[in-house]
C-alpha cells in the first residue's frame, strides 16, 4: 500500500483508467436508445427507413459497444484494397503518413539551411521578418485553392500545403536558435581561428540543435493536423478521405474510429521527435 | 409522284424523312418492330448490314440472292468467305483507343449512376477501356481536377460545361457534354420540424442548400420560390453545400432544407431527419440534371477513346433506363467503393417506391430516369436562367453556345451506330411549373418573369 502511495506513475495510470471508464459509462448512458414517440408506423414504411426513423426519432449516436466493434473490424483487416475508392484503414493511414513525411521532409530541407542563414545575419533576419510574420498565421487550407489552381495536381497540392504549413515553425526556430548561440562560444571559436564552415557545423549546429528539433516537433504536429483537412477537401486517398467518405454515409462509428487512430498516430509522431530532441539536448 | 394511285403496292402517303419506303406516321412503329431489343443483336445487325453492303454494292442483287438461296444459306455462304463473327467483334471494339487507362471523376450521388455502374458492371471493359472511377469531394474540386487534366472525363452538373465554356466562374476552356446522365431524380427536403409549413409562402427566412451555384438545383429552387412570390436572394438564403454534407447540416439545424440530389433526400428520410417536400419531377417532368463531360481537347486528341467512352456511357444509361434493371444497379453501386450507402436507400430512389419521411409510402416509377440525349433546348433554358439570376452578364448567342457544348449531333450519330434510335433533336417541349418555354425566344422568356436580377 505504501509502495502504491509513493508511486506516482501507478497512481496516475489508475486515475487515467478511472477517467476512461467514466467517459465510457457516461457515453453509454447518453446514447441509450430512446423509446421514440411510439407512434405506430406502417410496417411497409418501417422497412424502408432506418431503425430510429421507424419509431419516429432521429438516428442516434452509436454506443461504445458499436464503436468497439467497428474498431475491431477495421483493425482485424487494415490493409485490404477493394477498388480505388475502398481501401483498408491501414492503407489510408499509410497514404497520409507518406504525404506528411514528404511535405515535412521538404520543408526541413528548405527551412533549416534558410533558417541558418537568417539566424546568422541580423540584416536578413530583419528584412525577411515581415514576410514570415504575415505568412505564418495563414491557415494552410487557405493555400489549397491557390495550390490546386497553379500546380494543377491534387497530390502535389496536398504535399505543398503540408510543406507550407510546416516550414514556418522550423524556419523561425532555426533562426532563433542560431541567433541565440552564446557569444562566448563563437568568440572562443574565433580565437582558435576555426573556419566559418567548421564553426557552423561544430559550434552553431550542436548549440542550436535542441531549438531546431523543437521547431520540427511543432511542425510535424501541425502537418498531421492539416493533412486530415486537406484530404477531406481533395479526396482520393488518405485518412482524411476516409473520414469524409464515412461522413457521406453518416457513419459516426467509423468516424470515431478514425479520430482515435489519427490521435494515436499523432502521438507516435510527436513522441518520436521528442526522443530525437532528447538525443541532441545538452546540459549547460 | 406519277405513280398509279389505284395500285395497292404503291405508297401514296408522304414518304418518311428517314428515306424508308413507308409513311412518316408509321416510322416509330416500324423502327420499334425492326430493331432488336437486345443490344448485342442490335450491334450484330449493324455489322451484318455493313458486310452485306460491301458484298453486294447493288442492293437489287442482294435481294435477288437472298430470295433465291434463303437467308440462312446466304449467311452461311458469306461466313465461309468472310468471318461475320470476327467482324462483329472488331466492330464492338471500334478503333483501338489511343488511351486505354482513363480516370473518370464522380461525385457519390445517384445522378452518376451510369458513370459508376459502368465500372462494376463491365460497360467500360466491354469497350476495351480500363477506367478508374474516382470519388471526388465536391463540384469545385471536380471542376479544378478536370481543368488540371487529372481526370480524362468527369461527372458534372449539366450547367457546369456551359459555365466552363463561357468562363463563368472559371477560366474559359472549351468543354463538351456529349451525354446527359439522369433526368428528374432530385427533391426538396425539409427538416421534420417544418412538416406543417408545406406552402413556400411560409418559408421567409429559411436557409436552403443547393449543391453548387451552377446547378439545375439552384435554378429550380429559385424558380420554385420565385413562382410563389419569394425573392430567392432576399427572402430566403441559398448557400452551396456539397451534397454529402447536406444531411449532416440538416441534422445540425444549420439549414432548413435543401434542393439536392439523391441519395441524400432519401437518406434524410432514412435517418429520420427530414421529409421529402416534393420531387423536382413535379416542377418539370424530364428536366436534365447531371452530365457526362469531357474537354474538347481530350475529345479531339483521343477520338477513339472518346468514342469508346461515350459508347460505354450511352450503353450504361440505356441499361439504367429500364425499370427491371434498377434493383441490380442499386446493389452494384451501394458498396463503399462507390456510393457508400445502405442498399435500401438506393433501391427506393431507383425503383421509385419510397418512404416520404412523414409515414407514407409513395410510388413514382419515374422518380429518376436515365436518358443520354443532350437536347440543346435544355442548354438554352439553363442559359436563360443564368441570365435571369445575373450569373451571365454578357449577351450570348444562346443557340450557338448550346450547340457547341451539348453535342446532340455526336450523340445522335453514336446512337445510330449502336443501333439505337436517336430522337428528333428539334422536338423537345419544355414546360416548367405549367409555363411553356420557347427555345427560340430565350430573352423574351427571361423578361417575362417578375422576379429576376437582370
Amino acid at each position: 500500500m505504501a509502495a502504491f502511495r509513493n508511486s506516482l506513475g501507478l497512481r496516475s495510470a489508475l486515475l487515467s483508467l478511472l477517467i476512461f471508464a467514466g467517459i465510457v459509462v457516461f457515453w453509454q448512458i447518453a446514447t441509450q436508445p430512446t423509446a421514440g414517440t411510439g407512434a405506430a408506423v406502417d410496417p411497409e414504411y418501417a422497412k424502408l427507413v432506418g431503425a430510429a426513423a421507424a419509431t419516429g426519432s432521429k438516428s442516434a449516436m452509436p454506443t461504445p459497444a458499436d464503436i468497439g466493434a467497428t474498431i475491431f473490424k477495421h483493425l482485424s483487416d487494415p490493409f485490404y484494397v477493394r477498388g480505388s475508392n475502398d481501401k483498408g484503414i491501414g492503407v489510408q493511414l499509410a497514404y497520409s503518413l507518406g504525404r506528411v513525411l514528404l511535405g515535412f521532409g521538404l520543408a526541413a530541407l528548405v527551412a533549416v539551411p534558410l533558417g541558418f542563414l537568417i539566424g546568422m545575419s541580423p540584416l536578413v533576419y530583419r528584412a525577411l521578418d515581415p514576410f514570415i510574420q504575415i505568412l505564418k498565421p495563414v491557415s494552410p487550407l487557405a493555400w489549397m485553392p491557390l495550390a490546386l489552381y497553379t500546380i494543377k495536381d491534387s497530390a502535389i497540392s496536398s504535399i505543398f500545403v503540408i510543406f507550407i504549413c510546416s516550414v514556418w515553425p522550423m524556419l523561425i526556430n532555426t533562426a532563433f536558435g542560431v541567433a541565440s548561440v552564446r557569444r562566448e562560444w563563437l568568440n572562443v571559436a574565433r580565437t582558435l581561428e576555426v573556419g566559418p564552415l567548421r564553426t557552423a557545423f561544430k559550434v552553431i549546429l550542436p548549440a542550436a540543435a535542441p531549438t531546431i528539433m523543437t521547431g520540427m516537433r511543432i511542425s510535424i504536429g501541425i502537418a498531421w493536423l492539416v493533412i486530415v483537412a486537406a484530404e477531406m477537401l481533395v479526396g482520393g486517398t488518405g485518412i482524411g478521405y476516409f473520414v469524409w467518405n464515412e461522413w457521406n454515409n453518416l457513419s459516426i462509428a467509423n468516424i470515431v474510429t478514425a479520430i482515435l487512430l489519427i490521435g494515436l498516430v499523432g502521438l507516435l509522431l510527436d513522441q518520436g521527435l521528442a526522443r530525437l530532441t532528447r538525443l541532441v539536448t545538452y546540459p549547460e | 409522284m406519277f405513280q398509279d394511285p389505284f395500285d395497292a403496292k404503291s405508297l401514296l402517303a408522304r414518304r418518311c424523312p428517314c428515306g424508308g419506303a413507308h409513311a412518316a406516321a408509321d416510322h416509330d412503329r416500324l423502327v420499334a418492330q425492326a430493331v432488336p431489343s437486345a443490344e448485342e443483336e442490335r450491334w450484330n445487325r449493324v455489322v451484318d448490314a455493313a458486310v452485306l453492303r460491301a458484298v453486294f454494292p447493288v442492293d437489287a442483287q442482294r435481294r435477288l440472292f437472298l430470295k433465291t438461296v434463303g437467308a440462312a444459306t446466304a449467311m452461311a455462304a458469306i461466313s465461309s468467305v468472310l468471318p461475320l463473327g470476327a467482324a462483329r467483334e472488331a466492330f464492338a471494339q471500334g478503333g483501338a483507343p489511343e488511351k486505354k487507362d482513363l480516370k473518370v471523376g464522380f461525385i457519390p450521388i445517384t445522378c452518376a449512376t451510369p458513370i459508376i455502374m459502368a465500372h462494376p458492371m463491365g460497360f467500360y471493359a466491354k469497350q476495351g477501356l480500363n477506367v478508374e472511377v474516382v470519388k471526388t469531394a465536391g463540384w469545385a474540386v471536380i471542376r479544378d481536377k478536370s481543368l488540371a487534366k487529372e481526370y480524362d472525363a468527369a461527372h458534372m452538373l449539366s450547367p457546369m460545361p456551359l459555365a466552363i465554356s463561357l468562363g463563368v466562374g472559371s477560366n474559359p476552356v472549351p468543354w463538351a457534354m456529349p451525354a446527359i446522365e439522369n433526368i428528374n431524380g432530385q427533391a426538396i427536403t425539409l427538416a421534420i420540424k417544418h412538416k406543417d409549413k408545406r406552402d413556400p409562402k411560409d418559408w421567409k427566412g429559411f436557409r436552403f442548400a443547393v449543391p453548387f451555384d451552377y446547378s439545375m438545383h439552384n435554378y429550380l429552387l429559385r424558380y420554385y420560390v420565385a413562382e410563389h412570390g419569394l425573392d430567392p436572394d432576399k427572402d430566403i438564403s441559398i448557400r452551396s453545400v456539397p451534397p454529402p454534407e447536406m444531411v449532416a447540416n440538416l441534422r445540425a439545424d444549420n439549414i432548413d432544407g435543401y434542393l439536392g440530389p439523391d441519395p441524400f433526400n432519401q437518406r434524410a428520410v432514412y435517418d429520420g431527419i427530414g421529409f421529402i417536400h416534393l420531387l423536382t419531377k413535379e416542377l418539370w417532368d424530364g428536366h436534365p440534371c447531371c452530365a457526362f463531360t469531357v474537354s474538347k481537347e481530350f475529345a479531339t486528341q483521343n477520338p477513339n477513346s472518346y468514342r469508346a467512352l461515350l459508347k460505354a456511357i450511352i450503353d450504361a444509361t440505356t441499361f439504367a433506363s429500364k425499370a427491371e434493371n434498377r434493383k441490380e444497379i442499386a446493389k452494384a453501386i451501394a458498396p463503399q467503393n462507390y456510393l457508400n450507402q445502405p442498399e435500401t436507400v438506393l433501391e427506393q430512389i431507383l425503383t421509385g417506391t419510397y418512404a416520404d419521411g412523414l409515414g407514407g409510402v409513395k410510388r413514382d416509377a419515374n422518380r429518376i430516369d436515365f436518358d443520354p440525349f443532350p437536347w440543346n433546348q435544355f442548354a438554352i433554358w439553363i442559359l436563360s436562367q443564368m441570365k435571369r439570376w445575373g450569373q451571365l452578364k454578357a449577351d450570348v448567342d444562346y443557340a450557338k453556345v448550346a450547340a457547341d457544348v451539348f453535342l446532340a449531333t455526336d450523340t445522335a450519330s453514336m446512337m445510330k451506330e449502336m443501333g439505337l434510335v436517336p430522337p428528333d433533336p428539334s422536338k423537345k417541349t419544355i414546360v416548367v411549373m405549367g409555363k411553356p418555354f420557347d427555345p427560340a425566344k430565350p430573352d423574351d422568356y427571361v423578361a417575362s418573369f417578375a422576379i429576376k436580377r437582370s
